[in-house]
């Protein structure tokens, strides 16, 4: 038996939060099924995909391997806390504009891992891309268009900075 | 008013207007659409390959917190279906839930329903299972031996094609060909089975409404094959049920199968509350459809200057436990194991087997995959016996508008021809000028 369930606090997206939980409970299964946060997706529940990767005090995070009480008064970040359909993150928008999404379930994943790695290194090269999405699995054999996106990503974010391109 | 904008879509870029959702996680998949007092159905499955049924005991999964009913064979109005029934293929053998017998690992037996998913895996968990394991075949060719042990309910493994043991084509006459060739070249070809695995599980979502009808939230591919396929399980009339999908988180042929839809939507009817059933990753890697195993022979006859005289095939291709969309897959494979290549002769028998593996079904060009893997291994191997270059060939033997292909069709739109130069070109292999001055408007070049 998993111990009995209580408050578990923290930050989504900015805001503070609690849900009614036990402490076992996976931080994506409280996300999806308490606090509406379906962007982040379940494709096996046992680490091994990456579709539900969110942000934890900033650090991309299988959230399926995550008990909940794990991100007590601590920071998460899920895809909907990235950027909007009206207002997309210009990792969102690189994505969105580069076809580097086809059927979109690993998607989310995708933008959480590269938001992350990006603002640790606004210049990668193409193996440390890959190397940053070993563990993001798709499926639609979409790789060579979402390793493009997150070049095109990085220009995006470098010129927003005001850095030389 | 004529308000027709010019054509203007080829050789520009077009915004994919479901993505901008994609990336912002704001579309919806299945396993994200929930309702006020949803239960969850989980199966109970079968933990060996080939067993009789001789108990399923409900009582300790009856006692778990949560449980709200659980359904068997019994309960399904029409149980045992085939899916290709809607254009007329018999004879109906899946059963939605074992009945009797349980014919490969995983095969569903019953289901439970629970208010939570926790409580759905621990009641199926808790379901107990009486079962007298009878001996199984998982090989294609042992299936048909003397003796196998039978999968079907018929008495054969095979599927019988109007009559016959297999899918057949006959195309001038290949063995006598063959005697008059200058060699015999055969090659014995094997795939294994292969599983789609979309970053999506398989699911559905059944919700029962106000007015008897049941609206059903689906991932599947095939919208209105799986609505008609539940109306004929459930023995409801078809309008009855309301099918919602069109987001598909991956699926590659492997939403194909109806396989979710009708135990949720009678599991929504019993219950009078929405039921959602998604595969586990588990389930979907062993559950689900894979594309099937298939084993080819294929003998051809062949002149010492590379012609291609006859081309023999017979194929084992793995149904698993039914059929599904296999009669269908050994069909196309049937038209195409000669291959894009005209040859006088050919024989082609496609056997579809019966065996106690996990049912296979459509993936991708399924039959045709297969068929072009193993010819495509044959034509190289032809081409290092006699020496011929590999791309010469293929360009040689390439169909030419107006060749009749072995089932009888004429050629009309052929473009393989163009296809081996344009890659020959990709790949950095210079052909000869003669090469590449064939057309598939016609011989000119070739010998003989």
């Amino acid at each position: 038996m998993m111990g009995a369930a209580r408050a578990i606090g923290f930050e989504l997206n900015g805001e503070p939060v609690a849900a009614l939980a036990r402490p076992l409970d996976s931080l994506q299964s409280v996300l999806r099924t308490q606090l509406g946060m379906t962007g982040t997706k379940a494709g096996c529940r046992q680490g091994g995909c990456g579709s539900c990767t969110v942000h934890v005090d900033g650090e991309p995070t299988v959230s399926c391997l995550v008990p909940v009480e794990h991100v007590e008064g601590r920071s998460v970040t899920t895809i909907e806390g990235l950027g909007t359909p009206e207002d997309p993150s210009p990792v969102q928008a690189a994505f969105h504009e580069g076809f580097a999404t086809q059927c979109g379930f690993c998607s989310p994943g995708m933008v959480a891992v590269v938001t992350a790695l990006l603002e640790r290194n606004p210049d990668p090269s193409r193996d440390e891309i890959a190397e940053a999405l070993a563990g993001n699995i798709c499926r639609c054999t979409g790789l060579a268009p979402i390793i493009a996106a997150v070049e095109d990503a990085a220009a995006r974010l470098r010129e927003r900075e005001g850095a030389p391109a | 008013m004529n308000d027709a904008k010019p054509f203007d879509v080829i050789g520009r870029t077009h915004e994919r207007r479901e993505a901008r959702g994609h990336v912002t996680g704001s579309t919806v998949f299945i396993d994200d659409v929930s309702f006020p007092r949803m239960c969850h159905l989980k199966a109970v499955r079968s933990p060996v390959p080939h067993a009789r049924i001789r108990g399923i005991d409900f009582s300790e999964a009856e006692r778990v917190p949560g449980f709200v009913a659980h359904l068997t064979a019994e309960d399904i109005p029409k149980n045992v279906y085939t899916i290709l029934c809607l254009i007329g293929v018999e004879p109906d053998e899946e059963h939605v839930l074992a009945s009797e017998r349980v014919r490969y690992v995983g095969e569903p037996i019953a289901a439970v329903v629970a208010e939570t998913e926790d409580a759905a895996f621990e009641a199926a968990a808790k379901v107990r299972l009486n079962l007298e394991e009878l001996p199984a075949v998982f090989d294609v060719e042992e299936a048909l031996e003397p003796g196998a042990p039978i999968v079907t309910h018929w008495g054969t493994n095979h599927f019988v094609y109007e009559g016959h043991h297999c899918r057949r084509i006959r195309y001038g006459d290949a063995p006598a060909a063959r005697e008059e060739a200058d060699r015999v070249i055969s090659g014995r070809y094997q795939l294994s089975p292969i599983e789609h695995a979309p970053v999506e599980p398989t699911g559905c979502v059944a919700k029962p409404e106000a007015d008897g009808r049941v609206t059903v939230h689906t991932n599947t591919q095939a919208i209105f094959f799986s609505l008609d396929n539940t109306a004929i399980i459930l023995q409801i009339a078809p309008h009855r049920l309301r099918f919602v999908g069109g987001t598909v988180g991956g699926g590659f042929g492997g939403k194909v199968d109806v396989i979710v839809e009708p135990l949720a939507t009678l599991a929504a009817l019993r219950t009078g509350r929405p039921v959602k059933y998604v595969y586990t990753r588990q389930e979907e890697m062993q559950v689900s459809s894979t594309r099937s195993a298939s084993r080819l022979y294929m003998t051809d006859g062949v002149m010492d200057d590379g012609t291609i005289v006859s081309r023999e095939v017979t194929t084992y291709h793995d149904a698993g436990a039914y059929s599904r969309h296999s009669p269908y897959g050994c069909t196309k494979h049937a038209a195409n194991a000669a291959g894009p290549y005209t040859i006088p002769n050919v024989s082609v028998d496609v056997h579809c087997v019966y065996t106690n593996r996990t049912p296979s079904s459509a993936m991708r060009g399924f039959g045709v995959t297969e068929a072009s893997f193993a010819l495509e291994m044959q034509m190289d191997r032809i081409a290092r016996e006699v020496g011929a270059d590999p791309w010469e060939l293929r360009l040689r033997h390439a169909y030419r508008n107006g060749d009749e292909r072995p089932y009888r069709k004429t050629t009309e739109d052929a473009s393989l021809v163009e296809t081996i130069q344009a890659a020959a070109e990709l790949a950095g292999v210079e052909l000869s000028a003669d090469l590449r001055a064939m057309s598939s408007d016609d011989r000119e070049g070739v010998p003989g």
